[in-house]
């Protein structure tokens, strides 16, 4: 499922939004969430699960062209833990 | 201090003028959708943000790490997220400290 597939999802369950209202919502809840993390800060969404940063510490790399090895800096990424409910509903699916 | 549903749904009532009820119904719908395609081993891909993606695992022998009695990790089916490239961008340059 793609963005815009979820968006025609969300348009036909309802009867108030238009499908630019909608667009427009989604819009606005993903910048909210990834504007959360960016300042560091966690998501939790009760039944669905969790996001938060996970520290990567400084290594040395490579390039893979030319062989030289290069100081990568620590860095933080973005890191979602499942929650129960989702965890469980996705896992019976797997008798199906 | 966590982002929440209310938050979110707080933050469309205040932005684009949906009722309260509605906003807070719009964020149901959004979680409920991606779970639902999930639920039905259906990828879901939010360009931007990133894509939950499926995976199922074998079973795989285990251990009780009380007792050290082995028992089968049973065959499962997990979600897993990786972070669009927009997102990955905007969280590293985070200038927070080593959260350890």
């Amino acid at each position: 499922m793609t963005k815009s597939e979820l968006i025609e999802r969300i348009v036909e369950r309802q009867n108030q939004l238009s499908v630019k209202d909608v667009e427009l919502a989604i819009k606005t809840m993903l910048d909210h969430m990834a504007q959360t993390l960016a300042v560091g800060e966690r998501i939790e969404i009760r039944g669905f699960g969790s996001f938060s940063l996970h520290y990567r510490s400084a290594r040395l790399g490579r390039n893979p062209k030319t062989g030289e090895s290069v100081d990568l800096s620590g860095k933080f990424v973005p890191h979602f833990k499942p929650g129960k409910e989702l965890r469980e509903s996705v896992n019976a699916s797997i008798d199906d | 201090m966590a982002l929440t549903k209310a938050e979110l749904a707080e933050r469309l009532y205040e932005e684009l003028g949906l009722n309260k009820r509605e906003a807070k119904e719009m964020v149901e719908m959004f979680f409920e959708e991606i779970r639902e395609s999930l639920v039905h081993n259906e990828q879901v891909k939010l360009s931007g943000f990133g894509n939950f993606d499926l995976r199922d695992k074998r079973q795989r022998p285990g251990r009780n790490p009380k007792t050290g009695e082995e028992i089968p990790i049973s065959a499962r089916r997990v979600v897993t997220f990786r972070p669009g490239q927009k997102l990955k961008v905007k969280v590293e340059i985070y200038a927070g400290t080593d959260p350890e």
